[in-house]
């Protein structure tokens, strides 16, 4: 299973910091997802397009988490030499982050 | 009890002219924004400035005015954007034509101005958050610097009774707060409300962010009729509660999904989202379906205005050149490894660091169409990009890239150049009594 089974995920950035969210298609998964979806496993994950630590924000509210952080100096909006100057891609690569098996196997219901 | 129709016709200043045409003729809204001022187009604005002082607003102005006017006038839509960029009145004069010339006498045009804060970010000591040194060092390469203006300017304006209200530089949901404050009396310092009414702009602002757009993943998040993607527009309350929603029969759709999404679009620390105006706080906010496209809001808050506003700092900071070519068939990708090696080489003897340089092997079926995937890759486009001093220079490498069509590997195909100025942009802080809006209002 990837997130993005169970979840999806918007970019956004503000010069070199950029944020990802990961809200939960059910809510009923986000407890889960919090658990096992944490700064360390994203840190791991997005390995060299990021750098530093990993922020995450909760907000139970919405079923959502906020992941903020900074990309390489190389890779800032003004500075980089790559095509994608704002990070839009990388919710795509958060999407696929492996996960373990969801406790109970609950048929995933997308709440739209 | 009172609600106010608020619309956003424009997400970004490149953004579809339709969708907001659609808005002023049948989203019943009393106000229509247009939200086109990335962070560094004001400094892209302020060149175009220096060059013609009539010009420096946004290119599309003249067509998004054209395009909507008639419908605004004929239903009393009043038009709030930050088209302006770093010439506000040098745009409200050529909206004030366009409607002359549409025939919309006495359209009252207001341009509101005080967020160009250069001679004071340089006189005074300012320095650059990113790095630290005093903005005066960038010396001549700075090129703007302007502040993030709250809602003081929209406000007189509306007070002044202006149809069309033109900023520069002002937060983005300051462009939908002015409104709702000045339509439902809120106080200053009602942080409470100011902070909801944050939450509806913030929403808005990206337009057909909430609608549909930049949220299809084919199988897992569809959204019907994209071609069409309809602009969302807020049917906000006294008390700060709204709901989202879109003119029906219009492409794209407003669910939890795509509310949840944009909520934490650019935001950091969802508690504290910082704007001139009020520091809103996310966190409570809920999403609740209310029908078909209609999701309804609640649960915004906020707290006191911080005592600095943000400013963008805009400066030149060199060029990127760029070249592309394509190989394709069996051993594409070796040919166009091939080719980055002789690149990267042909630069070094040209006296060009190595470390300046990015290269890249990008490609599907640009060649000769799908269906050709025995060997993989099939094909692939060699991206080589590098960042130089100078123009000259900068060309110099998509010439490089080209120059592989006949001293290259076999077969390399379709290059493409292009040489771009960067425009930076840093970020600094000023004390926001030195943010002093004008607010000039002129009538076809």
């Amino acid at each position: 299973m990837r997130l993005a089974d169970v979840a999806h995920s918007r970019a956004g950035d503000k010069g070199t910091i950029i944020n990802c969210s990961v809200i939960a298609f059910d809510p009923a998964d986000y407890d889960w997802l919090v658990e096992v979806v944490t700064p360390e496993a994203v840190r791991a994950h997005m390995g060299p397009l990021i750098q530093g630590e990993v922020v995450r924000y909760l907000l139970p509210a919405i079923g959502a988490m906020n992941f903020v952080m900074s990309r390489p100096p190389g890779d800032s909006v003004t500075r980089t030499l790559g095509l994608d100057a704002h990070g839009k891609s990388l919710s795509s690569v958060l999407l696929d982050l492996p996960l373990p098996d969801r406790p109970d196997r609950r048929a995933v219901e997308r709440v739209r | 009890m009172k609600t106010i129709r608020i619309g956003c016709g424009a997400g970004y200043s490149g953004d579809r002219i339709e969708p907001a045409v659609e808005l002023a003729e049948r989203g019943d809204v009393d106000y229509l924004v247009f939200e086109c001022l990335a962070e560094r187009t004001i400094g892209l604005a302020q060149l175009a400035r220096l060059r013609d002082p009539e010009s420096g607003f946004d290119p599309l102005l003249g067509d998004r005015m054209r395009a909507v006017l008639p419908a605004c006038r004929e239903r009393g839509v009043t038009i709030v954007t930050n088209m302006g960029a770093a010439s506000p009145r040098a745009a409200a004069h050529e909206v004030v034509r366009i409607a002359r010339e549409l025939g919309l006498a006495g359209l009252r045009v207001a341009a509101v101005t005080g967020d160009d804060v250069l001679d004071e970010v340089v006189a005074g000591g300012y320095a650059l958050v990113e790095s630290g040194e005093p903005v005066a060092s960038l010396g001549d390469r700075v090129v703007a610097a302007n502040a993030y203006a709250g809602i003081a300017g929209i406000l007189e304006a509306l007070g002044r009774k202006a149809d069309v209200i033109i900023t520069g530089r002002v937060a983005d949901p300051a462009l939908f707060l002015g409104p709702l404050v000045h339509e439902f009396g809120w106080a200053l310092d009602d942080w409470e409300r100011l902070g909801a009414g944050t939450v509806v702009g913030h929403l808005l602002e990206c337009a057909g962010q909430i609608t549909g757009g930049y949220f299809a993943d084919p199988g897992r998040k569809d959204v019907p009729d994209l071609a069409r993607l309809g602009f969302p527009l807020a049917e906000v309350a006294a008390d700060g509660t709204a709901v989202i929603t879109k003119v029906p029969g219009s492409g794209g759709r407003v669910t939890l999904a795509t509310c949840k999404e944009q909520l934490l679009y650019e935001i950091h620390d969802p508690a504290s989202y910082f704007t001139p105006d009020v520091v809103a706080d996310f966190t409570g906010v809920t999403f609740e379906a209310d029908g078909v496209d209609r999701v309804r809001v609640r649960g915004g808050h906020g707290r006191t205005a911080p005592d600095r506003l943000k400013v963008s700092v805009c400066y030149r900071d060199g060029f990127i050149g760029e070249g592309q070519i394509s190989y394709g068939g069996s051993n594409a990708e070796a040919r166009g490894r091939l080719a980055i090696d002789i690149v990267r080489a042909r630069l070094a003897m040209a006296g060009m660091p190595v470390a300046e340089l990015r290269t890249d092997l990008i490609g599907v079926n640009s060649l000769h169409g799908d269906g050709r995937n025995d060997v993989s890759p099939y094909e692939v486009r060699v991206r080589v990009a590098g960042r130089t001093g100078t123009a000259d220079a900068a060309r110099r490498i998509g010439a490089e890239v080209e120059a592989l069509y006949t001293n290259g590997p076999a077969g390399g195909a379709g290059a493409v150049t292009s040489v771009r100025e960067v425009m930076a942009v840093g970020t600094t802080f000023v004390p926001r009594d030195r943010v002093r809006c004008h607010v000039v209002v002129e009538e076809a």
